[in-house]
């Protein structure tokens, strides 16, 4: 952790959905240009505190502050300014199919009215060849890519503006190792051009190791282990050991139905 | 005891639904009046549900007139008010089956495709990506597909009436054998501009109400492809009736005395 004020900082976040608490007093601090990896099984809440931070989801209490400033409970018109300091990596890519390539990659600076589409259009095929696509696939419709394009192009639209945060929500998911291990370099070396903080959620191992400077384990809607990457393998946590090692038996029990 | 928790349940889950689609329309609608205003999707919008819904509902509309004049002609044969054919058919198309029909059509054609286009991006987080990159989706989706349903439904249904009123013309004089003058004649005579101007009100509302239930049905429908079908189906029937319902409540405000 940095000493100076955090980038985000999430205190006592609960999030219920109808009986099923989710979230239950999450605590997490990020610093500024620091890249924290949040791991945990399938459904204890990842998406659900992306999504809190990101204002998608409301919290039901607690704090989230982005330098310093409150978001739950701000106005439509804070939260659309505190968005611009976001850029985010969705799991599926999440382009627009209506849209070209470039035009998907340049929409948050032509909705903002920032630059023209001429510009735009210049913008996108550079923060395309950023992420390794050239200028050819710039006219092409999303639904011509393959999955591992698709997420370059993903990243781009979420490095276009600049932000002064990236989001990444399982940014491996579906890809082959070595398309995965070429979209983790891509995440390290783009964010570090940009100079952003990076706030990612994974299951992949291999990928929070390769992005982390810091990595926090979420389970029953709480952050039970936080510590540098290099600490993972030497917890002390049941819980940690047992996840990273993809083991069945151990504290976590998964519901399976005979 | 069991039957009254029933109809609680279901009155309680409808007032709680019809609040939802208030609070939707309404937050709508203040998008509408309040910049950046995206014209382009407006354009594009009123082309898509406009121009290119033309020929079905040309296409529902002459056969309307048609079977009007033919049906007309073998009710009013019986007591020799043959005459009265034009009447009927111009006053039923423009009053009433012009919108109404126009209104059917466009539900299935633009409700159905708005529902599954924008429920399709609820569901593959496009509408998510939307508010991180700084773009409201009522203002960037929903607004102007509202205003193009507002404002190109009554040009639609003009269109519709002319083509309806000339089908029972064909009927008329080619099949029944009505002297063209007199048709025609009799048809602009029968005719008042409240005829027509109660239609168009009447598409402009049916127009508000298609797109906005493809909207809300798509905006709010969850799952994967079972939730975009089911958001498609509420779609359509939810605006089929409700078209039926405004198109009562508009003919007693113009037409009852």
């Amino acid at each position: 952790m940095t000493e100076t004020a955090p980038k985000i900082s999430l205190k006592d976040v609960r999030r219920a959905f109808g009986p099923k608490v989710v979230l239950d007093g999450l605590n997490l601090d990020v610093g500024v240009g620091e890249s924290v990896v949040v791991i945990g099984g399938s459904g204890t809440g990842k998406s659900v505190m992306l999504k809190c931070i990101l204002g998608l989801l409301q919290a039901d209490s607690g704090s989230i502050e982005v330098d310093g400033e409150q978001t739950v409970g701000c106005s439509a018109s804070d939260r659309e300014r505190i968005n611009h300091k976001f850029g985010m990596l969705f799991q599926s890519g999440a382009l627009f199919d209506s849209l070209p390539v470039w035009h998907n990659v340049s929409f948050g600076l032509l909705a903002q009215k920032r630059v023209s589409i001429e510009e735009a259009k210049e913008i996108a095929i550079t923060k395309l060849a950023q992420v390794g696509l050239n200028a050819d696939v710039a006219d092409l419709s999303p639904s011509e890519l393959s999955g591992g394009m698709q997420k370059r192009v993903g990243l781009a639209r979420a490095i276009a503006a600049d932000p002064e945060i990236i989001f990444f929500d399982e940014p491996t998911t579906g890809l082959d190792p070595i398309m995965a291990d070429v979209i983790n370099d891509l995440i390290v070396k783009t964010t570090r051009e940009v100079g952003a903080t990076g706030l990612s959620i994974t299951h992949d191992m291999a990928s929070a190791r390769k992005i982390a400077d810091r990595i926090a384990m979420l389970y029953e809607g709480k952050i039970i282990w936080a510590g540098p990457v290099a600490d993972i393998d030497h917890s002390g946590n049941e819980h940690v050991d047992q996840f990273i090692n993809g083991r069945a038996d151990g504290p976590i029990k998964m519901a399976v139905r005979a | 005891m069991n039957f009254v928790r029933l109809i609680g349940g279901f009155f309680i889950g409808f007032l709680a639904a019809t609040g939802r689609l208030t609070l939707f329309a309404s937050t709508a609608v203040s998008h509408v009046i309040r910049p950046p205003f995206y014209f382009r999707i407006l354009g594009k919008q009123m082309v898509e549900i406009g121009f290119y819904s033309l020929p079905v509902v040309g296409l529902t509309a002459i056969f309307a007139g048609m079977v009007l004049a033919l049906q007309s002609y073998t009710g009013f044969s019986r007591f020799s008010a043959e005459g009265a054919v034009a009447d009927v058919v111009v006053l039923s198309i423009t009053r009433e089956l012009g919108p109404v029909l126009a209104g059917l059509m466009v539900a299935g054609r633009i409700g159905a495709s708005l529902a599954a286009e924008i429920g399709t991006m609820r569901v593959t987080e496009q509408i998510d990506a939307l508010t991180t990159l700084s773009t409201n989706p009522m203002k960037y989706m929903v607004a102007p597909r509202l205003v193009a349903g507002f404002l190109v439904f009554p040009p639609l249904v003009l269109v519709a009436d002319i083509i309806g009123v000339f089908g029972g013309y064909i009927v008329a004089v080619y099949k029944l054998g009505f002297n063209p003058n007199t048709y025609l004649q009799r048809t602009f005579d029968i005719l008042e501009t409240g005829d027509v101007t109660s239609g168009l009100v009447k598409a402009a509302v049916f127009g508000f109400i298609v797109t906005l239930m493809g909207c809300y049905h798509g905006y709010n429908s969850k799952g994967g492809a079972r939730g975009v079908g089911t958001a498609t189906t509420n779609a359509v029937v939810s605006a089929s009736i409700l078209i039926l319902c405004f198109d009562y409540i508009l003919t007693e405000m113009f037409f009852s005395k």
